[in-house]
């Protein structure tokens, strides 16, 4: 007996029916990462970021900041309104645009836009923004996010699909100048 | 009766569970056990249990679709029978069910039940506490309102601070690139697969632990659990002061958890369901967001952090807390039960409740946040505008219109994010304010490039006059020597 617990075909057997087994669940593991993975490898193929319109340039007055919304590049037929995006367009003046995101570059917040005191505000942890997005006072450690623009026929598009978050600056532009009063 | 009992043999000649249970409820535990501070893993349970039923309740309606969530949701508020009535059993069943599980590891901790050879059991509690947490957020977010989808947003920007894989967990955690109708969908998995799934395994871990260990015997301050003699003499008590569970001890189990249960139907019954707020539409960004209940004080902690110290503490910070949780039956596995000898693990839970208790307090009234319509619906209080100038006047015209009552109160009402201005006269000269005004600081945005020359002396003016009745406004001393007589009476009034 002592024999066949040592190396028997038993033995033998059970132990290729286990590697059998690991080697199924190996083979299967790859397509199951790859289906969880999918929102991310998409994403570092830049498949999430397009040019889309917010519409003709003289719909933003010069000298004015306004909420302009515009439809996710990515959509799925689940999204219903969460689809839409909303984002602070400021027309310096001609073709002069910055484009902030409306989230807060603290935690993710609708900062608000106060034109009488030029500010933008967020209700959530009192991070305030210049008009040029820059920090103004709060949490936040840096200004808006900005979304990459041209104008092109009179029409104003961004390069936009991603939320903007504090730790994914790589797509979108940094804040340019610091505050000066 | 005949008949019954040989149906129920007839099963038990197959299943043979009817003894081990037997031995299961009738194990002896020691006498000092059967007490009131033993009754909250038990309640834990059965709202556990009540949250099982009343979620798969709720699933036949809800809809995990970002398109159609909200709109299930208001459904079950107002059109099918009683609905409202699941969804504020299973929101206060909740909030419940944390609080109990909390109460049960503070008295844990304080009657030192972590200690060998229950070592295990903690650990699997610690794992079932993150757990009810996960529950806890996961559900916020199906309750998929403007509150969910901006929470969402915070939960995607700490997350993205991870280093080098940050954008990645994001993406990951939303399913894609913003949130949307995948998100819902992970977080539903989440919150009705995964962790229940989880959560019944651990408790029935947890439960088969207490059972083969015993129940943690009352401590008595002097008797020092050791490894070495701690098993006998537990079996040594059991025998010699020991009674059998069920029916000596479970009495006292069973009224609580009634009245627990009961407690939930009263809250949700009174109180009514949790929201939803106002539909998850990103384009509507006139909303205030809030977390629910269980993490406003963590809310509060990411507004009070210092901004240099934020991703440093968000990171760390859980990793060394869990970290401490876990190791702790291996750093004090022996020893002193008794909370009488142990000074710090009293101290500990003191600090931590009086701490959390602080910050969830902070952030119901949340300070920090500015009065986002205070410049529109406050007016300046009327005491403050009599026997003024028009030079004055105009200033509390610009206070108001420059928002500045967004975060300075005056009589009371307005912002709390800076200093009440009620007196501000007194702290601050002509040219303070007039600095402070322009250049900002100490957390004030600069007002240089929104305000002509004419609206700052007409501002500062009015700020001026804004001291107590009786006392002068502060002064510079060395105005007199530069300005000469003209030095006293303010621009306005010059």
């Amino acid at each position: 007996m002592s024999n066949e617990t040592k190396f028997s075909r038993r033995g033998l057997f059970t132990k290729v029916g286990i590697l059998f087994n690991g080697v199924v669940a190996a083979a299967l593991a790859v397509p199951i990462v790859q289906y969880l993975a999918s929102s991310v490898t998409r994403g570092r193929a830049n498949g999430y970021l397009s040019w889309v319109s917010l519409g003709r340039v003289n719909e933003f007055p010069e000298g004015e900041t306004r909420l302009a919304t515009f439809r996710n590049p990515y959509v799925t037929p689940t999204d219903g309104k969460t689809a839409d995006t909303a984002c602070w367009v400021r027309r310096i003046e001609g073709d002069q645009f910055q484009v902030f995101a409306v989230n807060c570059a603290h935690l993710g917040c609708p900062v608000r836009w106060f034109p009488q005191s030029g500010l933008f505000m967020c209700p959530c942890h009192g991070g305030a923004y210049y008009r040029d997005g820059s920090r103004a006072s709060g949490p936040p450690e840096r200004g808006l996010f900005e979304y990459p623009f041209k104008v092109e026929n009179g029409e104003i598009t961004i390069h936009a699909g991603e939320l903007p978050t504090p730790g994914q600056t790589a797509t979108l532009a940094f804040y340019r100048k610091p505050p000066c009063a | 009766m005949r008949v019954i009992a040989q149906i129920g043999e007839w099963f038990d000649a197959r299943l043979q569970l009817a003894a081990p249970i037997r031995d299961a409820v009738e194990h002896p535990v020691p006498r000092n056990t059967a007490s009131w501070w033993y009754v909250f893993g038990s309640a834990a349970l059965v709202v556990f249990l009540l949250q099982l039923l009343t979620g798969i309740l709720l699933a036949l309606i809800y809809v995990p679709s970002a398109g159609e969530a909200w709109n299930s949701l208001q459904s079950l508020n107002h059109e099918v029978a009683l609905g409202w009535f699941i969804r504020a059993l299973h929101g206060w069943g909740s909030n419940f069910m944390l609080a109990i599980v909390l109460i049960h590891m503070m008295q844990v901790f304080l009657f030192g039940a972590y200690k060998f050879p229950r070592e295990l059991t903690w650990i699997v509690g610690v794992f079932l506490l993150l757990m009810t947490l996960g529950m806890a957020f996961t559900g916020q977010v199906l309750r998929f309102d403007q509150d969910a989808y901006w929470g969402l947003g915070i939960g995607a920007s700490i997350s993205s601070r991870v280093p080098v894989i940050g954008p990645a967990v994001v993406k990951l955690l939303l399913g894609g690139p913003i949130i949307a109708g995948a998100t819902l969908s992970r977080f539903f998995t989440l919150h009705v697969f995964v962790i229940p799934g989880l959560l019944i395994g651990f408790v029935c871990l947890h439960l088969l632990m207490v059972l083969k260990l015993g129940i943690n015997e009352w401590p008595m301050p002097g008797r020092v659990v050791k490894r070495a003699t701690y098993i006998g003499e537990y079996h040594e008590l059991t025998k010699t002061d020991g009674a059998p569970f069920f029916p000596y001890a479970v009495w006292k189990d069973l009224f609580f958890a009634a009245s627990v249960v009961l407690a939930v139907a009263a809250c949700a019954m009174y109180f009514g369901p949790f929201g939803p707020t106002g539909e998850p539409d990103p384009t509507i960004i006139q909303t205030v967001p809030k977390p629910d209940y269980f993490f406003l004080w963590l809310y509060a902690v990411l507004s009070l952090l210092p901004p240099s110290l934020e991703t440093p503490a968000l990171l760390i910070g859980p990793v060394v807390i869990i970290l401490a949780l876990l190791l702790l039956p291996f750093l004090s596995g022996e020893g002193e039960k008794s909370w009488r000898r142990r000074p710090i693990a009293v101290l500990t839970v003191l600090v931590t409740a009086v701490a959390l208790g602080t910050f969830t307090r902070l952030a119901e009234v949340a300070p920090w946040s500015p009065h986002m319509n205070a410049w529109s619906s406050d007016p300046i209080p009327e005491r403050l505008l009599t026997s003024t100038t028009a030079l004055e006047r105009q200033g509390a015209l610009v206070f108001q219109a420059k928002q500045c009552r967004n975060c300075h109160a005056l009589g009371e009402r307005g912002g709390e994010r800076g200093p009440a201005l009620d007196r501000v006269a007194g702290r601050l000269t002509q040219d303070q304010l007039i600095r402070q005004v322009i250049q900002g600081g100490g957390n004030m945005p600069a007002y240089g490039k929104n305000l002509s020359p004419a609206e700052t002396t007409a501002l500062v003016a009015f700020l001026q006059t804004l001291h107590p009745p009786g006392q002068t406004p502060a002064l510079d001393a060395s105005r007199h020597s530069v300005l000469g007589d003209g030095a006293d009476t303010p621009p306005g009034r010059r």
